[in-house]
């Protein structure tokens, strides 16, 4: 029976859960850069031995990118710092929020989201990354506003295919691609709306504050948005958007996760609002469609049936590529919860812990 | 020529395991330029990638903090004590 690892990214630290009998009993190790935020996590397999990596938040001593090669016995952190915008470029990482390894063809390409808004791409397996200059001197930037978590790149979205085609998201700049390898970038926003601008200017060009985007890359022309109030799909990767909310408790929310399969099944977490980011009627549940958004349904059998007060955030949600496929999520309150049958049943794993911010799943051996 | 740097306990690890380490007089800025060439990870805490001294971070150079201003050009005379300490600011989220 094989090794799979869930990487934990919590407020104040990082646990990896360890399962060795295909998935029905984790065991959770220490907790490692104890007090420090961990927003970004990611689990390598291209290579042998896997790479993990974490975005740590070192509180008042910056940001650090660091990675293990020995399932987190031991953490690498390069005599160059691994990632920082270039002299005189009149800025500084302040938070690492999603490290990204590309499709299997190009193994040695990493790529990395940052607070401010800017994505970073490493050829050398995330040993040193080098700015993305085409999106950091994008015409629109001194027009992208920070959301509610700052100005991040939160999701890189590669091509399973074309090594050109790279999508990106920001808060709350909305969604940018790239087809040409990150030269020129184009917004891919149409059809999202912005719910917090004025009436008459609420489908802009860029600014929108989308949370999350996901598709499965068997089919990459087809996206799913979790927008600030509004769920999205597009069949034409990006050129135009339109709402597949019908059927959800509340079109707000922050995670979004593709089915490792099939590419029609999605899952999501709702909120009920902006200003009440709590489950709708605190009834804990994942939402789930099977038909790309036409209709979905509500998965809690194993849930705490209690009133629930906690929010699942962008990156506290993930599939595993089992079959059939793992889900997992992660609360604010400190609990991450799993599903090894498609998010039929679920099972508490983890508890007690600070809040959850990234969750990345993997089989490792 | 040198000064001394006076670490918090959380930076020590990054010093092998020292409270205080030398640095070299001139300039602040002088100096953590030099510490980058010895202890890069401690370095890199105290400023961000554009040699700028990170926001949440007090230093003290002979008692005196050097956060307003330009504070790389501070002169640092032989003998003198850079002290670090986290600021007191912060919290959100905690």
């Amino acid at each position: 029976m094989g090794l799979t690892i869930l990487l934990i990214g919590t407020r104040k630290g990082l646990m990896i859960a360890r399962s060795t009998d295909d998935r029905r009993t984790w065991a959770t190790g220490d907790f490692q850069f104890l007090n420090q935020e961990v927003y970004g996590v990611a689990i390598d397999t291209r290579h042998d031995p896997p790479r993990i990596f974490a975005g740590v938040g070192t509180g008042h001593w910056g940001p650090l990118l660091t990675y293990s090669d020995d399932i987190g016995k031991s953490w690498t952190e390069p005599a160059e710092p691994p990632i920082g915008f270039p002299q005189g470029s009149d800025a500084a990482v302040a938070r690492v929020w999603q490290i990204q390894p590309a499709p299997a063809d190009q193994p040695d390409v990493v790529y990395a989201g940052v607070e401010p808004h800017a994505l970073f791409r490493s050829d050398d397996r995330g040993e040193s990354f080098a700015l993305v200059e085409g999106l950091w001197r994008h015409p629109h930037r001194p027009s992208w506003t920070p959301g509610g978590g700052g100005a991040c790149l939160h999701t890189v979205l590669p091509h399973p295919t074309d090594p050109d085609d790279v999508m990106v998201v920001m808060s709350a700049a909305g969604v940018y691609r790239t087809r040409d390898g990150g030269a020129s970038w184009e917004p891919a926003n149409r059809g999202i709306q912005a719910a917090f601008l004025p009436e008459d200017q609420r489908f802009p060009e860029f600014g929108q504050c989308v949370h999350k985007v996901a598709f499965h890359p068997d089919r990459p022309e087809r996206l799913f948005a979790q927008n600030h109030f509004g769920v999205y799909r597009s069949d034409d990767r990006g050129d135009s958007w339109t709402a597949i909310e019908s059927g959800l408790p509340s079109n707000f929310g922050f995670a979004l996760v593709a089915h490792p399969h099939r590419a029609d099944t999605l899952y999501s977490f709702p909120l009920q609002a902006d200003a009440e980011r709590f489950p709708p009627e605190a009834k804990l549940r994942v939402y789930r469609t099977e038909n790309a958004g036409d209709s979905w349904e509500p998965l809690s059998e194993g849930l705490p049936r209690d009133p629930y007060y906690a929010a699942v955030l962008r990156d506290a949600m993930v599939a595993d590529s089992a079959d059939p496929a793992g889900v997992y999520f992660g609360t604010r309150l400190g609990e991450v919860y799993a599903s090894r049958e498609e998010g039929e049943n679920w099972s508490l794993i983890a508890s007690h812990i600070p809040d959850v911010l990234s969750l990345r799943v993997a089989e490792v051996a | 020529m040198t000064s001394r740097l006076l670490l918090p306990a959380v930076l020590r690890r990054y010093a092998d395991d020292q409270a205080e380490i030398e640095i070299r007089s001139g300039t602040l800025g002088t100096a953590l330029d030099d510490l980058c060439k010895r202890m890069p990870q401690l370095e890199r805490r105290l400023r961000d990638e554009q040699g700028q001294l990170r926001p949440h971070i007090l230093m003290f150079v002979d008692g005196v903090s050097v956060r307003s201003g330009t504070p790389m050009d501070t002169p640092l005379p032989d003998g003198a004590e850079v002290f670090v300490a986290p600021a007191v600011s912060g919290g959100s989220g905690d």
